[in-house]
């Protein structure tokens, strides 16, 4: 069953017609898969994002989430992105809380059930291996923690749809990998639908059940690639053959929307 | 990744040591404003005394402090006028301009129509406001609050705006997705947000308060500094009208202190020391 659905989506962010940024888009995700997005630059990875989470409306077409047309903003989402973004004023601990302050049905429960919800929150932190970090603020974490946290956040309230903007771009490569594997565990661990927007092939290659390749601006989809590489993945699978040809392939069908605008 | 905590013996080294210059040396730190302003006060009465200045034209601080230890009941009175005139116009700015700039930063609507208005009223010379006051609300201590209002108000606005203004888009999309209402984003991220600008703010607003109600009361009142300041040079009490002057001083280093203290305690996060932090 899908839980994503684009059907024929257009949008155009405003009457100049070079602000066209998504053209006849369509493409669906089942339930608790994991889907990365990749394309040049510019050809409106982050504006699909916008589509999906309902904060930005289509111009044309429809999107569907849980068999559900979008309208507005959808309260089912955490989202994560290259910022960190974190609150400066709270510790980690308080920035991973904060969509429980917000999002119902937790807002209302907070109050009584605080101890539970705070253990709940610790026990994420912990999982990507910021224990004994949860009092600290934003500034006494290095950029890995930040995003670590950042995650934990996008998590915590138990979201069925999960949407990564390069989670991972302002990160060296040894940090980024790291992540990639905490990412992958928590993944399996509660299975949301997950959609991760990347330039970065190999994260797709290495994190997705399937890479969606995006032409330039106006973006569609132009490639729908399934990684058959199986759960959970080794670190060495990012390096192996199968996945060096996967992104020789992926690179190619990229360079080629690059060179001829659609 | 890790904090370091189980490192071999041989790393475990003494905490590092760094000798300190003489001036460098806290209390020593502590008492150089002190130093400064008794230096000041030395060197002033040396000059008047060495060109032997006229009382009337420059005073010494010895005259001056006499002229306060004499005249100190009566300068307590009108400080203590002056203080509360100066509390309740600036307690009245940052209701009006804390109110003012949340209208302001949540709605680019609001922003855009009202402040150009707010710039124009910014740029009228408050002293100029003041005998409309009077023939409105007589001479007394009510024209004084509402110019030190005056003044006060609007740093704050514009900072508060600013505050809420510059949330950042993700931090926001972040709150809307997760069902946030436009008041959550404020009161979560903007307020909070904010809360550097404001205490920056209020530094400023509480001078320029100060500065309010004195050149109001030299104008429309019967009471406060400025009035013993005008009073006193205009029966050439010269040492007096400085005293005044001084007082002000104290009061205006006073509030400052108090509103810099209240910022160290509620936005520590905005000052980042060096510290604190870990390397990345």
């Amino acid at each position: 069953m899908n839980f994503v659905e684009l059907d024929q989506v257009s949008l155009k962010y405003n009457e100049d017609p070079s602000s066209l940024a998504l053209y006849k888009t369509s493409f669906s995700v089942p339930r608790g898969e994991f889907v990365a997005v990749v394309g040049p630059s510019g050809c409106g990875k982050s504006t699909l994002m916008k589509v999906v989470t309902g904060l930005w409306p289509v111009t044309a077409g429809s999107v569907k989430v849980d068999n559900r047309v979008v309208e507005g903003p959808l309260s089912i989402v955490g989202m994560a992105f290259q910022n960190a973004s974190l609150l400066p004023w709270r510790t980690a601990l308080d920035n991973v809380m904060l969509p429980l302050e917000v999002a119902e049905p937790h807002a209302s429960k907070l109050k009584s059930e605080r101890a539970a919800y705070e253990q709940k929150a610790r026990e994420l932190l912990a999982m990507v291996g910021l224990k004994g970090f949860e009092g600290r603020h934003p500034w006494e974490l290095s950029g890995g923690m930040q995003q670590r946290t950042q995650i934990c956040r996008a998590l915590i309230h138990q979201p069925s749809l999960l949407m990564l903007d390069e989670p991972f771009g302002s990160l060296d490569m040894f940090t980024r990998e790291e992540l990639w594997l905490a990412l992958q565990d928590l993944w399996m661990a509660r299975r949301p639908t997950v959609i991760l927007v990347t330039h970065d092939l190999r994260e797709a290659a290495f994190l997705a059940d399937r890479v969606l390749v995006m032409s330039a601006r106006p973006g569609r989809i132009i490639l729908d690639r399934r990684v058959p590489t199986p759960r959970p993945r080794k670190l060495e699978s990012a390096y192996s053959a199968d996945t060096v040809a996967l992104i020789a392939e992926l690179r190619e069908h990229i360079n080629a929307a690059r060179a001829k605008p659609s | 990744m890790q904090p370091a905590q189980n490192l071999p013996e041989e790393y475990d080294l003494p905490a590092p040591v760094r000798r300190k210059r003489f001036l460098e040396r806290a209390p020593v730190r502590r008492s150089l404003p002190w130093l400064v302003v008794v230096g000041m006060f030395v060197f002033w009465e040396l000059f008047v005394r060495a060109f032997s200045i006229q009382q009337f034209v420059l005073p010494a601080p010895s005259a001056i402090f006499a002229a306060l230890w004499q005249w100190r009941w009566l300068i307590l009175d009108n400080s203590w006028q002056t203080l509360m005139t100066t509390l309740v116009g600036f307690g009245l700015a940052i209701v009006v301009g804390g109110l003012g700039g949340i209208a302001l930063g949540s709605s680019a609507l609001v922003y855009e129509s009202f402040y150009p208005a707010l710039i124009g009223f910014n740029s009228v010379p408050k002293v100029a406001v003041i005998p409309i006051l009077i023939i409105w609300f007589g001479i007394g201590t009510i024209p004084a609050i509402i110019t030190a209002f005056l003044l006060a108000f609007f740093p704050i606005l514009v900072n508060v705006a600013t505050g809420i203004a510059t949330v950042e888009p993700e931090l926001r999309d972040v709150l809307r997705a997760l069902g946030a209402s436009r008041r959550q984003v404020i009161m979560k991220v903007g307020l909070p947000r904010s809360m550097p600008y404001f205490f920056a703010s209020l530094k400023i607003a509480m001078t320029v308060a100060f500065v309010g109600s004195i050149v109001a009361e030299t104008v429309a009142a019967n009471k406060g500094i400025g009035y013993l300041m005008l009073v006193a040079s205009s029966r050439f009490e010269v040492p007096l009208a400085f005293a005044g002057l001084i007082v002000t001083g104290v009061m205006g280093v006073g509030m400052y202190a108090i509103s810099a203290g209240i910022e160290r305690r509620m936005t520590g996060w905005a000052t980042r020391s060096s510290d604190m932090s870990l390397p990345t």
